[in-house]
């Protein structure tokens, strides 16, 4: 069974690679050259934190990692360690209960660091704006470089969204260290 | 629903359920779908000594000041950061002390791509011999949103107390709000509802299997899974437009009908899975390694689940037959027989092979809906009334519970029970029946829900 399957694995054809979101790349090469980035190598590790979410982006992150959709294949992997990571993705409401802990792995990660908010929570707080048990979306605890929308986006659109973090990343130069708050 | 005394509220026997408050009443929930309240006083209410209720009466506290007097459990479930400067003090982990015992403190932040929440291990050794989990990362204030918005509305926020189970919290929001404006949704939406069910039941106890696999080094199972976890929200978004299908269940019916394409395309799905399923079964019980890390780890015993009324698969895996879609039933699974699968061990490989057991059924189900799904209309517009109502719906993991009072068309009231609120006690006692390195098998076995709980 498992040998069976890995062998038709090896001659079945896999499917094209995606492409980075071409509107995507623009804005955000406009917003990191008008900061100032500095550069990351083509690899980026991925750090995720779930800050108040519903737990359908989840389902969608953990999808780019599957057969079909193949995220290492872009260079781009998830790390359990902030201390390993180039990327923080943020996924939820920016609930109350998790600002500290979600500053705390922002200011654990070594500069230079890219914030990527994914889903609508993440982008404003989506449909629970407004409540008053969350701050209302990534960027009200820190500054964030790209935003995902969707709820949840689909795998096809994270990836999008990463690989334009990539697109932007080698043309870019010193940027000053930030410290959130 | 019946009043009570407030001797007799306490006196209650039967298998409870949930239990939450309201400006006036205390109410708790038994099966098969008992409901009784007792008159708040001074906002208090007398606390109730099933297993079970502790976690319903934190939440309560938390969430709406109401204590439960003479409760032995009286820590915050949810609301830590109250403190008047915003500052988090960690609380006291009780650790069962002894010789050479340590605590080892894990997330809210974990290593995997999964929720928030702090676990609290006390360890001899490697050994585990008590988790405190504190829960509460995820608190959006979901219930609080509903008040003031009509049902339809209000329905996007039950779609989103968990998003894994965002089919079946939308079902059974549905339930609450048709039983209080006493209406009854068309039969094609009812059967559409089900099948949406069900291949959310497929897509989540497939990926959790592979999940459990992967966790135990073995990543054959956990990539196959997957693969079909991505086949079926694939024909869900042919199907239905988005491959949760989230916001598709709504009061009175559902958003939109099935695509032309949509049923051959949830069809051929379905063949995929049956036909890769008996292989992967037979992977999962031959490869001894496999077997070694489930066998006998984390196991609930029959006599816990028994005290604790655990739904679900978690439940059904330790003698509990216990399955909603059968009692109290709703429809349309009265007209297709529904096989509950139950076993007495207890532990990961028992949770897993009920599940396999359930995914078998829920292939045959759909197939069965499909080929007589009814000629209707798919939903009416809700009336403008006022009741109050309660609602079910089995969800993978287990039943949630939803209660609505709607005023003049707007809802003043609403509580929310997801499976996870009586199995993250569950998961505490389980872990504690091993070593540390087998909590991520034990913890993903059971998935209980964080926002589920957090709300
Ligand atoms: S954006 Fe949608 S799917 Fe993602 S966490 Fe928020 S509600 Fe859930």
């Amino acid at each position: 069974m498992v040998w069976k399957t890995l062998l038709r694995h090896c001659i079945a054809q896999p499917a094209a690679p995606r492409r980075q979101d071409p509107a995507a790349v623009a804005a955000l090469r406009q917003r990191l050259a008008a900061a100032g980035h500095e550069k990351l190598g083509r690899s980026l590790a991925i750090r995720h934190v779930a800050a108040g979410s519903c737990n359908g982006c989840e389902l969608e992150l953990r999808a780019t990692q599957n057969l079909i959709y193949d995220l290492t294949q872009y260079g781009l992997s998830f790390t359990p360690s902030p201390r390993h990571a180039d990327v923080l993705l943020i996924t939820g409401v920016a609930g109350g209960n998790m600002i500290a802990a979600a500053r705390q792995a922002r200011e654990a990660m070594a500069d230079p660091v890219l914030v990527l908010a994914m889903g609508d929570c993440a982008v404003d707080g989506g449909v629970f704006k407004g409540s008053p048990a969350i701050a209302g979306g990534a960027e009200a605890i820190m500054p964030v470089d790209l935003f995902v929308a969707g709820c949840p986006p689909e795998p096809a659109q994270i990836i999008e969204g990463l690989l334009a973090l990539l697109e932007v990343n080698d043309i870019l130069l010193a940027r000053p260290v930030r410290v959130p708050r | 629903m019946k009043l009570l005394s407030s001797q007799d509220w306490q006196a209650h026997a039967g298998k409870f359920i949930a239990l939450w408050t309201d400006a006036q009443y205390a109410y708790a929930l038994y099966q098969p779908a008992e409901l009784v309240a007792t008159p708040l006083v001074e906002g208090a209410y007398p606390a109730l000594r099933h297993k079970g209720a502790a976690w319903f009466q934190r939440l309560a506290h938390d969430g709406y000041g109401h204590n439960a007097i003479g409760a032995a459990d009286t820590r915050p479930a949810i609301e830590h950061f109250r403190s008047a400067d915003g500052t988090a003090p960690w609380p006291e982990f009780a650790s069962p002390g002894g010789e050479g015992v340590h605590q080892v403190a894990v997330g809210p932040i974990h290593a995997a791509i999964i929720e928030p929440g702090h676990f609290r291990f006390s360890l001899r050794g490697e050994e585990v011999l008590k988790l405190e989990a504190r829960l509460g990362y995820s608190h959006k204030g979901t219930l609080a949103l509903m008040r003031g918005k009509s049902p339809r509305l209000a329905a996007r926020f039950a779609a989103r107390i968990s998003g894994d189970a965002t089919v079946a919290h939308s079902i059974a929001f549905a339930h609450a709000a048709e039983a209080a404006l006493g209406m009854t949704p068309p039969p094609r939406a009812v059967y559409l509802r089900a099948i949406m069910a069900e291949l959310e039941r497929l897509a989540n106890h497939g990926s959790d299997i592979g999940a459990i696999a992967g966790d135990a080094g073995f990543s054959f199972l956990d990539a196959r899974f997957a693969l079909h976890r991505e086949v079926l929200c694939e024909a869900a978004r042919a199907a239905f437009g988005h491959r949760l299908m989230m916001d598709m269940v709504i009061p009175g019916g559902v958003a939109g009908d099935m695509s032309s394409g949509g049923a051959a395309a949830i069809l051929a799905a379905l063949l995929a899975l049956e036909s890769e399923l008996p292989g992967l079964t037979r992977v999962f019980e031959d490869y001894a390694s496999l077997q070694d890390r489930v066998v006998g780890t984390g196991v609930v015993s029959p006599a816990l689940a028994a005290a604790y009324a655990a739904g679900g698969f978690t439940g059904r895996a330790a003698g509990q037959n216990h399955d909603a879609r059968v009692s109290p039933g709703y429809a349309p699974y009265e007209h297709f027989g529904l096989e509950v699968p139950v076993e007495q061990d207890g532990d990961v490989a028992a949770r897993i092979r009920i599940r396999l057991a359930e995914m078998t059924e829920s292939i045959r189900l759909i197939r069965d809906m499909l080929a007589n799904l009814p000629d209707t209309v798919i939903a009416m517009a809700p009336p403008s009334g006022s009741g109050s109502g309660l609602g079910v719906a089995e969800s993978f993991r287990g039943p949630v519970w939803h209660w609505l009072r709607i005023e003049a068309g707007a809802i003043s009231d609403a509580f929310a029970a997801d499976a996870s609120t009586l199995q993250w006690p569950l998961v505490e006692f389980a872990a504690a029946t091993g070593i540390l390195a087998d909590f991520p098998l034990i913890n993903k076995s059971i998935n209980a829900s964080y926002s589920g709980v957090d709300l």
